[in-house]
Order: C-alpha cells, then structure tokens, then sequence
C-alpha cells in the first residue's frame, strides 16, 4: 500500500500525516508541490493541513493552482482516493474536488483544541472503522473552517450521505455542523479537524487511527 | 494597462470580519453605521495587448473564489 502526502511551503502537518499513514501500513512518500506527477502506484493522496503559500490570497487558493494538485485533480478524476485535512481541505475545495468553502470562522478566534466530532456516515472507505453516531475527540486548529456551500449543494450532500462528521458543538458557525465531507465517488474526504494529531498515545487521544487503519485494510483488499 | 479588481463576499455569506469592524465602530460611538462588509482590492499592472476578458479569466480562476464571492473589474 502506498501513499503520497504533498508538501507545499507552508505546509506543517505534512509528517503527522506520513507517520499517521505509515503506522497503518502504509509506504509513504512526499511529494513538492512542484512536482507535477504523483508517483507510480499510490493508493492515496494526503493533502496536509498549514499555511500552504502563508495563506495569501484566500487559504488554499494559491495551492490549488500549483503543479502537483494539478496532479491530484486528475487523481481525483480517474477515481483515486484523496484525503485533505484543515488546509488540505481548503485546498481541495478550491481546486473543486470538493464542493463549498471554507469561510472565516463566524467567532473570528483562531481556536487549538479537541472537539467531539459525530461520525456522520460510516459508508465510505475513511469512516468504516467507525459506527453512524460515534462520537470521538479530534483536534481542530484553524481560523477559516466555517464550511459554506449554497442550499442547493448541501441538500445535495446530505441527500447523498455525504457528510463524514459533524461537530456536537459547532465552534466555528459551519452550515449544519459539518466538519468533513466526502465527494460524490466516497473516494476523497475533506475535514477540518487532524485525525492524525488523535493517532498516538502521546497525543492524548487516538480516535483518529480508525480512519488511517480504515483505508489501510480496503486498500489492501482491492 | 492597469486594472483594478474588487473582491467581495458575496450578499448572504456571513462576514465575521465586516461585522467585528461594525461592533468596534459601534463600541467607538459611531452610532449610525448599520453594516460594514470588508473586501479586497487587487490592482493589476497588465502589459500592452491584455484585455478585460484576461482580467475575468483570472478572477474565475484565481482572485475570487466564485462559491463565496463576487467580483467587478475597472479598466483604468
């Protein structure tokens, strides 16, 4: 099994990430955001949480347009599977993988510290380790993650079963609680809070392992 | 050529930041300001030969995010 996380100057959540993926089996390697090719064979792409290009502009628009999304839009569209967290999710909407944006939080405060998160599906290849109406702590550390998308869309992803989490007690004013969303396919997940920062004792909690060992066992299976 | 842009949220998305401006005027005794919505200029030096459909491509793609915001150009 192989993964790709992709570095962007600015990114800082990019090493949990290919630790969080390697703990789950996973051969990682790290691609620059220069690089305009994933490399051969990877069964997922992590796009890290940061300050990809010091957030200029709007957070992840910058990004978006580098070479290596380029790469991972095309990944996306052949049916790979993607993940982006905290930046990595404002990155993968800009690019359109993902439906919405992320809005500056209604309270303004940037905020650092665990959330209950509800696993709001258990139907996609990042939240079957878990059951519908899991609650598990997640740390979130963001400034803009207040999802926003026009009625029309969100109805469309709560239709389609689209949200992964929801907050308990939204803390940053996110249309109908979301933290993660997934894309039409399930095949690329978005979300605000850091599963990888909840993937060691060390960091107080380990809620987010089920979703990197999650995808390590249906990876293997395919 | 220069072009001046205007970035904007969107009527109906929440601006957090317009409304902090508002509540700071407010508590500084300007008493009569009902709204603030707080936006971004770009100003674009454009060589010989660019056009106003170049500047639209770039805010499509580029400057504005079109799911939360809208945007008007100004040739000058």
């Amino acid at each position: 099994m192989k993964a790709a996380v992709v570095v962007f100057p600015g990114s800082n959540c990019d090493r949990d990430l290919a630790v969080a993926f390697e703990r789950a089996g996973f051969d990682v390697s790290m691609v620059w955001h220069k690089d305009s090719v994933l490399p051969e064979g990877i069964d997922i792409v992590g796009v890290p949480g940061g300050f990809s290009y010091g957030d200029y502009l709007r957070c992840g628009a910058i990004a978006a347009q580098s070479p290596i999304c380029q790469a991972v839009v095309e990944h996306a569209k052949r049916g790979g599977y993607a993940m982006g967290v905290c930046n990595g999710f404002q990155i993968l909407t800009e690019t359109g993988v993902l439906p919405g944006a992320l809005l500056r939080k209604a309270g303004l405060k940037y905020i650092c510290r665990t959330v209950d998160l509800e696993v709001a599906t258990a139907d996609s290849v990042f939240t079957q380790g878990y059951a519908k109406g899991d609650v598990i702590g997640i740390p979130i550390a963001h400034h803009d993650g207040n999802y926003f998308a026009d009625a029309e869309t969100i109805a469309a992803l709560k239709d389609q079963d689209r949200f992964a989490f929801t907050y308990r007690q939204n803390p940053n004013g996110s249309v109908d609680d979301i933290a993660g969303i997934l894309s039409e396919n399930r095949r690329v997940l978005g979300m605000m809070p850091h599963p990888e920062r909840a993937a060691d004792e060390g960091h107080g909690g380990t809620d987010g392992t089920a979703v990197f060992r999650a995808l390590a066992g249906i990876v293997a299976a395919a | 050529m220069k072009a001046r842009v205007h970035v904007m949220l969107k009527n109906g998305v929440l601006d957090p930041q317009g409304e902090a401006v508002r509540h700071a005027l407010g508590a500084m005794g300007f008493d009569k300001v009902e709204g603030v919505r707080q936006g971004k200029v770009i100003d674009l030096d454009l060589a010989a030969g660019a056009t106003e459909a170049d500047v639209t491509e770039m805010c499509e793609k580029l400057l504005a995010n079109t799911v939360i915001e809208s945007y008007s150009i100004e040739i000058q």
